[in-house]
């Protein structure tokens, strides 16, 4: 990474279907850490992703989207979605040198088998996507954003299509990876939310409001005390969110 | 391998079998209903004909179906990427299809004369919309993730299409041409019925005028034959290059 991960600052409303979506709400996502961002289905979280990623939502956001360094985030940011969205056509090692490909640049190959190598993915490099796991392929995927060595990256419920014991391992390999970055993670999860996240959001039908995170430095344990505390705080703010009452 | 031939094979034996039974019990003469024995023979006797006329309509099946083919592609790919062309152009290629290609046949003798060029532009016709219509629903159809993912690495609209639309699309292409290989004869017979001196569809109408049935039905299961190769062909050629496209052995469709 040439560059020092900024914060970003999302201000502003939405409109989906001339129906309010969410806000005015403001949104602070801190520079270098994992910002995790809770809330039921259909308010809006993948919207805010959306949003900061610079792609179409299909509905009016008035607001603003900016980076603590005043500079624009176009190019500066890696995304990951819950569904792996490997190109089934390439094979391991085309997927994970997929962004240089996309803007006609030069693939760096030691880089990739390095970091393929990292996932444990080395023997599947030169495999198609179809052959893989869920696991595997969500490896694959973080391999791929890896690749683009940005310094933003957002995270779109990226582990949850996962069984539990690969989450867990996805989890601690993503947090390994991506230190020192500004991670945006949308996550329905409150136990992953308490795992990784460094700064807690809630977003429900009646706003945007900051939780408590625990003290202790992440990746935290599943089962310490602070984590399971948080995750049980987080759970019961989940629960009394306008929709669930 | 073999297992795939044995129920094609037996299908033909019946059915050869059932029209020479129905020859012999309806005692049809040979101008109204020769028997299979009767057309082989035609075939054989007459295969110089049926050879030159042949090559004739397979050249311009050939050329309908690159061309069309072309075309279709490239009108697919115009469509996806302009929302202009697609409220201009879009209702037109419907609305077109509501001429059958059929009564375009004359007129197209009218302006190109007798030659191969009127029949060529019919089996062009013919082939392009399946082409067209199918691969543009394909390029429609990619994933809105991938488009997405493609997008924040900062990759160029033209690039999203070559490398992400385009590659995701082939499946649909593969339908597309599939169609497109047993549609290009029938505008190149079509065309050669209104008024050729060569072909295949001619050397049928030649046939049935001298009342020589038999070679009539020659040159119709030469021209059925042809029809089902070309279509086994552009199968096959699709289902290899799919196959080392996705790394999934995609089975080839039934005929």
């Amino acid at each position: 990474m040439r560059e020092v991960a900024p914060a970003i600052t999302l201000a502003g409303s939405c409109e989906m279907g001339g129906k309010p979506l969410f806000g005015p709400l403001t949104l602070t996502i801190p520079a270098r850490g994992w910002t995790c961002l809770l809330g039921p289905s259909g308010v809006g979280k993948s919207t805010i992703l959306r949003l900061i990623a610079g792609l179409e939502i299909g509905g009016i956001f008035d607001g603003t989207v900016t980076a603590s360094d005043g500079t624009d985030l176009t190019d500066r940011i890696a995304y990951m979605a819950q569904n792996d969205l490997l190109f089934p056509w390439l094979d391991i090692t085309g997927n994970a040198t997929l962004g240089a490909r996309m803007r006609g640049e030069q693939a760096d190959y030691d880089r990739a088998a390095h970091l393929i190598e990292q996932v444990g993915l080395t023997p599947y490099a030169a495999q198609k996507p179809a052959t893989l796991s869920g696991g595997q392929r969500q490896r694959a995927a973080l391999v791929r954003t890896m690749m683009e060595n940005r310094p933003i990256i957002l995270l779109d419920e990226p582990f949850s299509a996962l069984d539990a014991r690969t989450r867990a391992e996805m989890q601690e390999l993503a947090a390994d990876l991506l230190t020192g970055r500004t991670v945006l993670l949308v996550t329905h999860d409150p136990a992953e939310a308490a795992r990784l996240g460094t700064t807690l959001h809630l977003l429900d039908e009646s706003g945007l409001a900051t939780l408590p995170t625990p003290q202790t430095p992440t990746i935290r344990e599943i089962d310490a005390p602070e984590t399971l505390a948080c995750q049980a705080r987080l759970f019961r703010a989940l629960r009394t969110s306008p929709e669930a009452a | 391998m073999i297992h795939r031939w044995i129920g094609p094979f037996a299908a033909t034996i019946v059915a050869l079998a059932l029209w020479q039974c129905i020859v012999w019990f309806a005692q049809t003469p040979a101008f109204i209903l020769p028997g299979p024995m009767r057309v082989a023979e035609a075939l054989f006797r007459d295969y110089e004909i049926i050879i030159e006329n042949t090559a004739i309509t397979f050249i311009e099946i050939l050329l309908g179906l690159v061309i069309g083919a072309a075309l279709g592609v490239t009108t697919a790919i115009h469509l996806s990427l302009s929302p202009t062309a697609r409220t201009f152009i879009l209702p037109v290629l419907v609305f077109s299809q509501a001429i059958p290609v059929f009564a375009l046949a004359p007129v197209l003798t009218l302006w190109f004369g007798y030659g191969l060029l009127p029949k060529v532009i019919m089996a062009v016709l013919i082939v392009y919309f399946p082409v067209a219509s199918a691969f543009y629903d394909g390029l429609a159809g990619t994933p809105r993730g991938l488009v997405d993912l493609a997008r924040v690495m900062g990759a160029s609209r033209t690039r999203i299409m070559a490398r992400v639309q385009i590659p995701a699309a082939l499946p649909s292409l593969a339908t597309g041409l599939r169609l497109a290989a047993v549609y290009a004869p029938i505008g190149a017979v079509i065309g050669e019925w209104v008024g050729a001196s060569r072909g295949l569809g001619y050397l049928m109408l030649y046939a049935n005028g001298r009342s020589k049935i038999d070679l009539m039905f020659a040159a119709l299961f030469v021209l059925a034959i042809m029809t089902v190769l070309l279509r086994a062909l552009i199968d096959l050629i699709c289902t290899r290059f799919l196959s080392r496209w996705t790394g999934e052995t995609a089975k080839p469709t039934e005929l």
